[in-house]
């Protein structure tokens, strides 16, 4: 199965760690990643705050980059996926809109007819390879290990997805799959606070605060997530909530790649899971106990 | 003692929801129908000025001043919960975003002065490299909006900096000619 890769600035960076498990871990299942040459930022939610029709022609331009090689785009990054996919809908519901796009686009030499789908790393890896066929594939059962599901907002709305907006499960079974437990998990779709972490920290805390008490509430010794945003606010923030409110958390935060590649087999190195802020330590001796 | 205070109808300004209208998908605010599921499903809600319903009020009933400078705006992270809840289907977080723009443009985000540094920055970075370079946007923001507080993000930045994930050199696209050639049709197309 080959897609069109578009990484997403912050698996350049913030989330490297996520590049790295996707690096160990999609090959493993059959999944191979061009990455789409010379991509832009998607303009995420930063650049729409401020120019509403350059922030859809920066996405637009890969999609126009994408077209040639028709095949899906595919995306680890949340924000990313809403953004592209945002600007695909736009494009097909606003025949104005999609007139000035195809007019910008043009003085830069590139056309966009919309046939391009977007999707987001999860769906291809729980639609596309199958809950059933990575099941079969797990070297180290997660025995004892339990999972908190969280989804995060931008991967689910606003158009219609791959899963359901306010209840999606299908990360659940994937996380069975690798014979760890998917803990209840009330607030799976509830917002991290994104980037009012930077601008309104206390009342992003706050949200993290409520996303972390939830967790351990359950029982969860780990949260897995599919946004990159949503792991650096809950993993890198987390001393700062425990500041903040006088709470002792201590759940690491991974990305589901992670998660897989552990059931996998693969190593704490090759995960990138020693570049987490809150360490593994604990849950990795329950899952190597279980081993 | 409790005060009412009254608003003239001169004082208000009828135009300002023909400017939501423009929007695509903002004809639709029209159906608003005050049901208050967005509030109710804001995760912001509780401390905000006004909760999204009375906003939407606000805007149909011309309370421009009102909204632009409500915090409202600034407390929307686009997680998109009341758009996908509405039950008239209105693109509520696009009419977030087009009151965050107009706010800008028109120097009234009083109490958006950091999201207003955050984006503007982000904007820059893009249109500079064609890619956001976390480390620098960052960096940028610490220094134009919170200058006194740098200290605070300081353990933040050394978790990440010391896990390898904050690197120091930003990547230009090849083609950043091409995306700027893009951004200057837009400019002379008009937004939308």
């Amino acid at each position: 199965m080959k897609y069109t890769y578009y990484p997403g600035c912050s698996v350049k960076a913030t989330a490297k760690l996520y590049q790295e498990s996707i690096d160990a871990v999609a090959p493993e299942l059959g999944i191979e990643l061009e990455e789409l040459d010379d991509w832009n930022c998607c303009g995420a939610t930063a650049y729409m705050s401020v120019k509403e029709l350059m922030s859809f022609a920066i996405s637009a331009r890969n999609l126009a980059l994408a077209e040639p090689f028709h095949r899906d785009v595919v995306t680890p990054c949340s924000a990313c996926y809403l953004v592209l996919n945002k600007t695909n809908h736009y494009f097909a519901e606003y025949p104005e809109l999609r007139k000035k796009l195809g007019q910008a686009l043009e003085a830069g030499g590139l056309s966009y007819s919309g046939n391009i789908r977007v999707r987001h790393l999860l769906d291809v890896f729980v639609n596309d390879v199958g809950v059933e066929k990575i099941r079969g594939l797990v070297s180290r059962r997660l025995e004892g290990l339990n999972v908190a599901p969280y989804y995060g907002c931008q991967i689910v709305r606003p158009e219609e997805g791959f899963d359901d907006p306010d209840v999606p499960t299908l990360m659940d079974g994937l996380i069975e799959a690798t014979g760890a437990t998917c803990v209840k998990y009330a607030l799976k779709t509830k917002c991290c606070g994104a980037s009012l972490m930077g601008t309104e920290e206390k009342q992003a805390l706050g949200l993290c605060r409520s996303l972390l008490f939830e967790a351990q509430r359950n029982g969860a010794h780990c949260i897995v997530t599919v946004c990159p945003l949503c792991q650096m606010n809950l993993d890198v923030y987390q001393p700062k909530v425990n500041r903040l409110f006088g709470t002792d958390f201590d759940i690491p935060v991974i990305y589901f790649t992670q998660l897989v590649g552990l059931a996998l087999g693969k190593s704490h190195k090759e995960l990138g899971l020693g570049r987490l802020a809150v360490k593994m330590t604990r849950p990795m001796e329950r899952i190597l106990q279980g081993a | 003692m409790l005060e009412k205070q009254v608003v003239y109808e001169s004082a208000l300004d009828h135009d300002f929801l023909g400017e939501i209208y423009l929007l695509p998908g903002g004809l639709e605010i029209k159906k608003c129908i005050q049901c208050g599921t967005c509030s109710g499903s804001c995760p912001m809600g509780a401390v905000m000025d006004h909760a999204p319903r009375k906003i939407f009020s606000l805007i149909r009933a011309g309370f421009r001043d009102e909204v632009l400078g409500s915090n409202t705006i600034w407390l929307c992270s686009s997680c998109y919960t009341c758009a996908v809840r509405c039950p008239k289907e209105i693109k509520i977080t696009d009419v977030m975003y087009a009151l965050k723009r107009i706010a800008i443009k028109e120097g009234k985000a009083k109490q958006g002065r950091k999201a207003e540094a955050l984006s503007k920055n982000f904007v820059r970075m893009v249109n500079r490299y064609g890619r956001n370079h976390e480390t620098e946007l960052m960096t940028r923001y610490i220094l134009t909006a919170e200058p006194l507080n740098a200290l605070s993000f300081v353990p933040q930045g050394w978790r990440l900096f010391s896990n390898g994930r904050l690197p120091l050199l930003p990547h230009r696209i090849k083609n950043i000619e091409q995306l700027r050639k893009i951004l200057r049709k837009v400019d002379e197309l008009g937004e939308i």
